[in-house]
């Protein structure tokens, strides 16, 4: 306990109602019994009496010491007087009034109230006069400024203090007290207690009334009125943590108050609310933030990103232009995200604005995120007008380069992904690659879905993988980029409402970011001269797969062969022109091979097919593994390009679905593969057949799967590149039954739907009836 | 030490724009307005193959009898236009660059927050400030000039 210093009429009041309270004569006073009843009758609200009980130590010891009891007297006074309870305003606020107690049974302390009150009518400066409402600071005291304890008795304090300070600082007299080196610079007068005597407290509300001046005093201390909306899109109940915050006796009056507070009150919070005071975070308050912060993001050392923020805070409703400079405020280092610290300042700038209080130009000390903790700042903004604007500018993040500094958390994926496309980026396209298709396919098939497409051509297979439905198809859509290009997306899906639902579903995957907050995904974009600079679009930031996914995302120079994987970057880029050529000529044997694909050339189709592949792949994939391989010839061309595409598409298709599919691996890359293997396989891979998609997906998916572990080194070695050719054929082979299949699901599908709507159309003048 | 400083859209709308003599403001619109053409024609004069190494600062974009236009572009095709006035001889180039480049700090710290909106105006306190700081330094730095536009005024 400090050391608690009274005036002399203190001491004997205080001493008075000690002795009544013990009534043993123990010189304890256990808490219940009359000290209850004494303190209820200080007409305080119950959580401030508990709130005193506990600041002077009785909790702890259980009972009231002579000391405990005094302190406790003291914070009652302190309370009634309006301000906040805080163990060192018993020494530091000056002038204090008596405390009062109106019950009937303390009849006696109220008339020893009031007569101690009389006597120490000029303790306190309080202007003596009860009625004058508080704010008048004037006359009382001037300025304590600060710090912390003054003695009491220096009572004659009272300075005139200048009219200035009393609007100002009655409501200051809070921060002077809630800071324990008093500092307060701001706080000037906040010792004023707020004056009125004791034993006309009561009639304080009415006093108050009386000078609007008092009323902001009032206000100033206590949180724009009724803070039951404290946070009106938070469903905690806050208010009671602000309310807690400041001086809870003021409830009483603050209804009435508030009443003629308003106006003045917000003028005088205006001022007060450059003062610390408002802005300090109490524990409660913290606890509630930190418990929001949670739902947002568990981990307490990471980052809110800027949308789930805004999102967050939109719910306030706020205006938008408040939002935006309370995020500026609180955004201390400028990186578009919030931490821990930062949004604790930014919701207790929200709930202080939803209260009444206006924003700050500068960040309060208080809430800088290191020092939200501390309860004083150095130099916490004294300055009646600003908070602390000390630290906010120098500590201003350093300058950043223009390129977006912002999106810092989302930039480290975007550059890995675009160094992995660019070092992919030129990468021939794999002849066999077995092994790294495998591994994507692992990987894909594990779930590292989102990431797979950052490219908005890529189709996004992590979803389709895990759909094992067709619908998958659909969700390339999601990949939006492609579905849209392509717009297969439905073909495949038995199902029409699944695909829409996957389309959704895959939509939000795929636009899904790591951290949940992704962009949304940049508008498909069909064209297959993927730019380096269109790869580095934030859905790529998403598909932080694997390298090899972004390899195959990046934008694929229309030259550049499908690449089977990104991962394959380092080898198959030397080898890519290698095995461009392979394929060539792979290709150009495939339609020995595959008489029947004409259209090889056929560009358009072969979105389409990637699209169907893709959305083949999904399901077809998977039931058609073993089947895959039995490639038909028609697959072939198809596989030998596709094996090149499939690498791309392959990714895309087999991550989509294809849960134990290999292909997985291509599917990420398959949309920027289109462009290329246009390219290469001209003529297989537009093969366009439909039909083929379904075989293809299981080809290939079949393929991938059949091929253990593709070399990276494959284009090195002939043998080697005939070998993986001849395993993309398979694989293409198997993908085209797959498209094949798939197709005559869709088939159904059709027919179905035509027999549903015959129909309903038989139906339908029934149902006029 | 800018005069006027405007932030123009990749669309060649202005998102925001500010000048120092308030009465002379539709004046300044109007060249910061021709300037955009300036602006355009040194873009393209770089070509596409060079988009990333093309330069920011795009310099003097034309100089006027009293003032002096400075150009910037990012790389999102968002312009910044500064007008600063002639007779502020003091001002060098590096001082421009430093000025653009405080601008497009601040412009990125206006677009990390996720409240704004690309392109809506720019009202941002902070953004405001830095420039206002900016111009202040016009003031302080050639009050000559000032009394050259009283003289002409």
């Amino acid at each position: 306990m400090e050391g608690l210093t009274l005036s002399d009429a203190e001491q004997k009041y205080y001493s008075d109602l000690f002795s009544y309270c013990d009534i043993e004569s123990t010189k304890k006073v256990a808490a219940n019994g009359r000290v209850l009843e004494l303190f209820r009758a200080a007409q305080l609200p119950n959580d401030v009496v508990l709130q005193i009980m506990e600041l002077c130590g009785a909790t702890r010891l259980g009972y009231f010491g002579r000391s405990q009891f005094y302190i406790a007297l003291k914070l009652v006074a302190v309370a009634q007087s309006g301000f906040p309870l805080r163990v060192e305003s018993i020494n530091t606020v000056k002038d204090l009034p008596l405390p009062r107690f109106v019950a009937s049974k303390n009849e006696q302390e109220s008339r020893h109230a009031a007569s101690y009150s009389s006597d120490s009518e000029n303790q306190g400066s309080y202007s003596g006069v009860i009625p004058p409402p508080p704010g008048r600071g004037q006359v009382k005291k001037g300025s304590v400024s600060h710090d912390t304890v003054q003695p009491r008795t220096s009572a004659d304090q009272q300075e005139p203090a200048s009219p200035v300070v009393s609007p100002q600082q009655s409501p200051p007299t809070s921060p002077h007290t809630w800071r324990k080196h008093s500092r307060h610079p701001s706080g000037g007068n906040s010792e004023r207690p707020l004056a009125g005597p004791g034993p006309f407290w009561s009639p304080f509300g009415e006093a108050q009334s009386g000078s609007s001046a008092g009323d902001t005093v009032w206000s100033g201390h206590s949180p724009p009125p009724p803070q039951e909306t404290w946070v009106s899109f938070a469903d905690t109940p806050p208010t009671s943590t602000l309310l807690t915050m400041h001086p809870a006796s003021v409830q009483d009056q603050t209804t009435v108050r508030t009443v003629a507070s308003a106006t003045t009150a917000n003028e005088i919070r205006r001022q007060s609310s450059s003062y610390d005071d408002p802005w300090k975070i109490t524990d409660e308050q913290r606890q509630y933030y930190v418990n929001q912060f949670k739902t947002i993001q568990p981990d307490l050392n990471g980052f809110i990103p800027g949308s789930a923020a805004k999102e967050f805070f939109t719910k306030s409703k706020l205006p938008i232009l408040e939002l935006s400079h309370i995020w500026e405020l609180s955004d201390f280092d400028k990186d578009g995200a919030l931490t821990l610290d930062e949004f604790c300042a930014a919701f207790h700038l929200v709930v202080a604005r939803k209260n009444g209080y206006d924003l700050p130009e500068k960040l309060p000390e208080s809430l800088m995120p290191k020092l939200i903790d501390l309860e004083d700042s150095a130099d916490v903004g004294d300055q009646p007008g600003e908070v602390g604007y000390s630290g906010s500018p120098a500590e201003a993040p350093p300058s950043k380069s223009p390129s977006m500094p912002s999106l810092n958390q989302t930039w480290p994926e975007l550059n890995q992904s675009s160094e992995d496309t660019a070092i992919v980026h030129p990468v021939p396209i794999r002849m066999t690659p077995s092994k790294i298709h495998m591994q994507e396919m692992e990987l894909k098939r594990t779930g590292s879905d989102h990431t797979n497409p950052t490219s908005p051509l890529l189709v996004k297979p992590s979803d389709l993988s895990e759909e094992s439905k067709i619908n998958s198809s659909v969700k390339f859509a999601s990949g939006n980029t492609v579905a849209d290009g392509y717009s297969s997306s439905d073909s495949f899906t038995s199902d029409p409402e699944q695909i829409g639902n996957n389309v959704t579903h895959q939509r939000s995957h795929s636009g899904t970011s790591p951290d949940n907050t992704a962009p949304p995904p940049p508008p498909p974009r069909p064209q297959p001269s993927h730019s380096r600079s269109s790869s580095l679009d934030m859905n790529r930031t998403f598909a932080v797969t694997t390298g090899q996914q972004q390899a195959g995302v990046v934008a694929h120079p229309p030259a550049v062969p499908p690449r089977p994987q990104p991962s394959q970057a380092p080898g198959p880029i030397v080898h890519r022109p290698v095995d461009a050529d392979g394929l060539i000529t792979h290709t150009s044997t495939s339609p020995q091979q595959i008489p029947e694909q004409p259209n090889f050339a056929d560009f358009s189709q072969f979105e389409v097919f990637a699209a169907s592949n893709v959305n083949e792949e999904q399901d077809d994939e998977a039931e058609k593994h073993p089947e895959v391989l039995p490639v038909e010839k028609a697959s072939d061309p198809a596989s030998s390009l596709r094996v090149a595409k499939t690498d791309s598409k392959i990714e895309e298709k087999t991550a989509a679905s294809v849960p134990a599919n290999v292909s997985k691996g291509t599917t990420p890359l398959a949309p920027p593969p289109k462009p290329v293997r246009r390219r290469l396989k001209s003529e297989d891979e537009l093969r366009p057949e439909v039909d083929e998609h379904t075989q293809k997906t299981g080809v290939l998916a079949a393929v991938l799967a059949s091929q253990p572990s593709i070399p990276r080194s494959v284009g090195k070695d002939k043998k080697a590149i005939q070998a993986s050719i001849r395993r993309n054929k398979e694989t293409n082979t198997v993908l085209a039954r797959l498209n094949s299949e798939l197709q005559q699901q869709l088939k159904d599908v059709l027919e179905e739907r035509i027999s549903l709507e015959v129909q309903l159309e038989q139906l339908r003048p029934f149902s006029h009836l | 030490m800018a005069v006027c400083v405007a932030v123009i859209a990749k669309e060649n709308y202005p998102l925001y724009i500010r000048s120092i003599p308030t009465e002379n403001e539709l004046k300044f619109h109007y060249m910061v307005h021709t300037s955009l053409d300036v602006v355009d024609e040194k873009i393209s004069a770089m070509g596409k193959a060079l988009v990333d190494q093309r330069e920011l600062y795009l310099g003097l974009l034309y100089p006027t009898e009293d003032y002096k236009v400075y150009g910037y572009v990012t790389n999102s095709k968002v312009k910044f236009v500064m007008v600063v006035d002639s007779s502020n001889t003091a001002l060098r180039d590096n001082e421009i660059r430093s000025m653009f480049r405080k601008l497009h700090n601040s412009y990125t710290d206006v677009m990390c927050n996720p409240f704004y909106n690309p392109g809506d105006r720019i009202q941002s306190r902070a953004f405001d400030s830095m420039v206002t700081s900016m111009m202040i330094q016009v003031l302080s730095r050639a009050p000559c000039c000032r009394a050259g536009e009283a003289l002409w005024a």
